[in-house]
């Protein structure tokens, strides 16, 4: 069958059981657009207002979903507005494929109009990419972006496609398997060397005394949450998650002591501080969550799995390190340990975990018409019954969101973690809105980062999508206020936001706005905003100065940590059991 | 001045020699390079050349594993897809060898007989010569290199270009070239998300 190259692509595409691509057309990739009239039926495309979010929202769809996101570009400034998308899907390892149109390839390297080197801008902050000057590699191509994409360690893949080999016309045959040279998803570790690294690895965990384990996002792409559960209840051993580890164990299991790190639970960094055995699955000991390194967990040793030969020792130092999906391990590194409770150990947490209790009031004697950010996010909370998905932007109100959302459903928070984008909410609600049909999202956005998606507005209106919308206004950046105010004297400098009218915003769009200064008026628009079919605006004006503890100093110690006020009256705001 | 060969044996010592063999593809050399600069990684020499397939290129790379673990350039690199295969031949038998043109400044007949003679010494050949230079071809280790240098630099050294080195693994062994690339099915998500065909086909 010939078809063009345009056509090889949507054929590719469909053929990789892609369902909805974001993207923006423009010149270089027009052919592909114009092939796309008579795919309509069968791929859908959403139309977004600024490439960065179709990169974003690609990259929602594909941590909702499971699957390989797609985007779409043009050459040049369309190209290169994914960048930070890319960047932010790198870091949190988020399988995306992303295909820009690049000029013709008679006019590559001539500067031509919107010409951009699109491969050289974006080889960092993609996993692979490729240039596609003729029209027979299309199909092959795209297969293998799929598969580099979702496979072992996932990320993002960017094909750039010339524009005449979109015009030109080949033959076209699906292609049913890739075969690479150079790619195996994970870098082989000799056989032989497996079992005894096992059982040194059981040895380990037999004889810790207070041993923790350090959960990632690796148990979510390797969908190994059953395995870890079968480990800690044979175990008894406690964990503690990173960010993107959310969501990997219910946070109602006695044994998942939450998120560490910078602004982790002071209990639970406390243990990782005291403890004398690590077992790292599938995170990479990001400075967010070790503090300082030379001081991180002095007496523990360390077990750590990963499918990415490249983390092990690349930070923490490995008594242990075993390459290899978390889902294999597990299942072979159980059978080998022995069954044990840990109950000292978690005694002393226990302990560690009720002084952290007395410490985490919050709005006891707060005035009437006082409201707090965590408070907004604990009415979610009740309001939903924790059944949502959430999307959060990147800051102050993010990490309130890990310590008063209570996570009990498998990967129900979205959230940029390494790169840290602002604006993330909006667009990977956006995209999730379409790996999760059925489900209620929200989106939760400081007034910094929510207006820097206010554009998006227009897509979820075309679309009729059904998202709930909560800007935490406090009129700072105030995660950066934050730093400003214990770090540089209170020098608040550029941190101060001015916010238009929201709820007017709102309406210009068409879509309801709501807003609320007290937590009478929260728990009122919450309940009215979902009520209501279809998407909503809700602004949320809270106090304004008011910081996130417990706080890790940047080079300080894990357990070196800045607390809140201790409880001086009663038990004040109900904390999460 | 000595040279002070203790020193330079120990210095060696830090420096790993990791062969890659890469798919001869356009802009593979970019993103070996990126990755060294990206990393931060302190890369003392690379060689790169093509092979007996044309379809592959080798390159021989010298880290300084004082400050860059030669382990994690080896995971970094074996990680790029168009890298078929990384060998550490840090303390396996292996040939090292570079090659260097050194251009020596001539004043007379004397001199050129005594600068053919320090060549002869050290196996280097005379491959041009002119009414006032020699330009001098020396294959061998770096310390050689470094020691011809040395004795050279009393005559005035004009140019010296040096190919980095290259090495080989003794023995019948070689690179793991010409393994059946793993394939992998379009579709199926599950097992190829947790690598199962990449890993099974491997040991």
């Amino acid at each position: 069958m010939k078809l063009t190259g345009a056509q090889i692509i949507w054929e590719s595409l469909i053929q990789q059981e892609v369902e909805v691509v974001f993207g923006y057309p423009g010149g270089a990739i027009l052919p592909t657009y114009d092939a796309l009239y008579d795919y309509q039926d069968r791929i859908h495309h959403v139309l977004v207002r600024h490439e960065e979010n179709a990169a974003l929202a690609a990259d929602g769809y594909a941590r909702a979903s499971g699957k390989v996101g797609v985007c779409m570009a043009t050459s040049g400034p369309g190209a290169t507005n994914l960048v930070t998308g890319l960047a932010n899907a790198m870091m949190d390892s988020s399988p995306i494929v992303a295909i820009t149109g690049q000029v013709a390839s008679h006019l590559v390297g001539s500067d031509a109009f919107q010409e951009t080197d699109v491969t050289g801008v974006t080889l960092p902050v993609t996993k692979h990419n490729y240039l596609v000057m003729d029209v027979n590699e299309i199909a092959q191509v795209i297969a293998e972006a799929f598969y580099i994409a979702r496979s072992g360690r996932p990320g993002p893949v960017l094909i750039d496609i010339c524009k005449d080999a979109q015009q030109k016309s080949a033959e076209y045959a699906p292609v049913t398997s890739v075969r690479m040279r150079g790619y195996r998803a994970i870098k082989p570790m000799r056989r032989q060397d497996m079992p005894a690294l096992l059982r040194a690895a059981a040895d380990l965990i037999d004889n810790a005394r207070r041993p923790i384990i350090l959960a990632g996002q690796g148990i979510k792409h390797g969908k190994a949450h059953d395995e870890l559960c079968e480990f800690i209840n044979k175990t008894g051993i406690p964990v503690a998650t990173t960010l993107l580890g959310i969501g990997v164990l219910s946070e109602d299991h006695p044994l998942n002591l939450r998120m560490m790190g910078m602004h982790g639970e002071a209990y639970v960094n406390q243990a990782i501080a005291n403890a004398d055995l690590l077992i790292a699955l599938g995170m990479r000991f990001d400075d967010r969550v070790t503090g300082n390194l030379s001081q991180y967990a002095r007496n523990a040793r360390v077990i750590h799995v990963d499918i990415d030969a490249a983390e092990i020792n690349k930070n923490v130092p490995a008594d242990v390190g075993i390459v290899g999906s978390v889902k294999d391990v597990l299942r072979d590194l159980t059978p080998l340990v022995s069954r044990r409770t840990h109950s000292l150990w978690m005694e002393q947490i226990n302990e560690w975990r009720m002084d952290t209790r007395a410490h985490d009031v919050i709005n006891q004697e707060l005035p009437e018409n006082m409201l707090l950010a965590p408070q907004v996010i604990r009415a979610i909370w009740e309001a939903t019954g924790g059944d949502c998905t959430i999307a959060t932007d990147v800051g102050q109100h993010q990490m309130w969101e890990t310590q008063y959302f209570q996570h009990t459903r498998r990967n129900q928070l979205l959230t940029s973690g390494g790169l840290g984008t602002m604006g993330f909410a909006t667009p990977a609600a956006i995209g999730a809105r379409f790996a999760r049909p059925n489900e209620e999202i929200w989106a939760i956005a400081g007034d910094g980062g929510f207006q820097m998606s206010i554009p998006e507005l227009a897509t979820i209106m075309q679309e009729g999508l059904n998202i709930k919308i909560a800007i935490i206004n406090n009129n700072y950046l105030g995660m950066v206020r934050q730093w400003q105010e214990l770090m540089h004297d209170k020098r608040y400098s550029a941190t101060q936001m001015w916010t238009p009218d929201f709820q007017k915003l709102a309406d210009a769009y068409g879509m309801l706005g709501l807003r609320a200064t007290t937590l009478q008026e929260t728990r009122d628009i919450i309940a009215r905003a979902r009520a209501h079919n279809g998407p909503v605006l809700c602004e949320f004006v809270v106090e304004n100065e008011t910081n996130v503890f417990p706080m890790v100093m940047p080079g300080k110690a894990l357990n070196e940590m800045v607390r809140r006020q201790p409880a001086a009256l009663g038990t004040g705001f109900e904390t999460i059991k | 001045m000595l040279i002070d060969h203790a020193a330079a044996a120990r210095q060696n010592k830090q420096k790993h020699t990791l062969v890659a063999l890469v798919e001869n593809k356009p802009g593979v050399l970019n993103r070996v390079a990126s990755l060294f600069r990206r990393r931060n990684y302190n890369i003392d020499s690379l060689a790169v050349g093509t092979t007996d397939d044309p379809a592959i290129s080798r390159m021989t790379i010298v880290v300084d594993a004082s400050k860059t673990s030669a382990a994690l350039v080896e995971s970094n690199l074996y990680k790029l897809i168009n890298v078929i295969d990384v060998q550490d031949l840090t303390g396996v038998p292996a040939v090292a060898r570079e090659m260097a043109l050194i251009k020596v400044r001539t004043t007379d007949a004397q001199q050129r007989g005594e600068i053919k003679q320090i060549a002869d010494m050290y196996k280097s050949d005379v491959v041009d010569v002119s009414k006032d230079s020699l330009i001098l071809e020396v294959t061998g280790d770096e310390t050689k290199i470094d020691a011809m240098l040395h004795v050279l630099s009393d005559y005035g050294i004009m140019e010296v270009v040096r190919t980095g080195r290259i090495a080989m693994g003794r023995g019948a062994s070689r690179m793991a070239q010409p393994h059946e690339p793993a394939e992998a099915p379009v579709t199926a998500f599950g097992g190829s998300m947790a690598g199962a065909n990449g890993k099974s086909r491997h040991e």
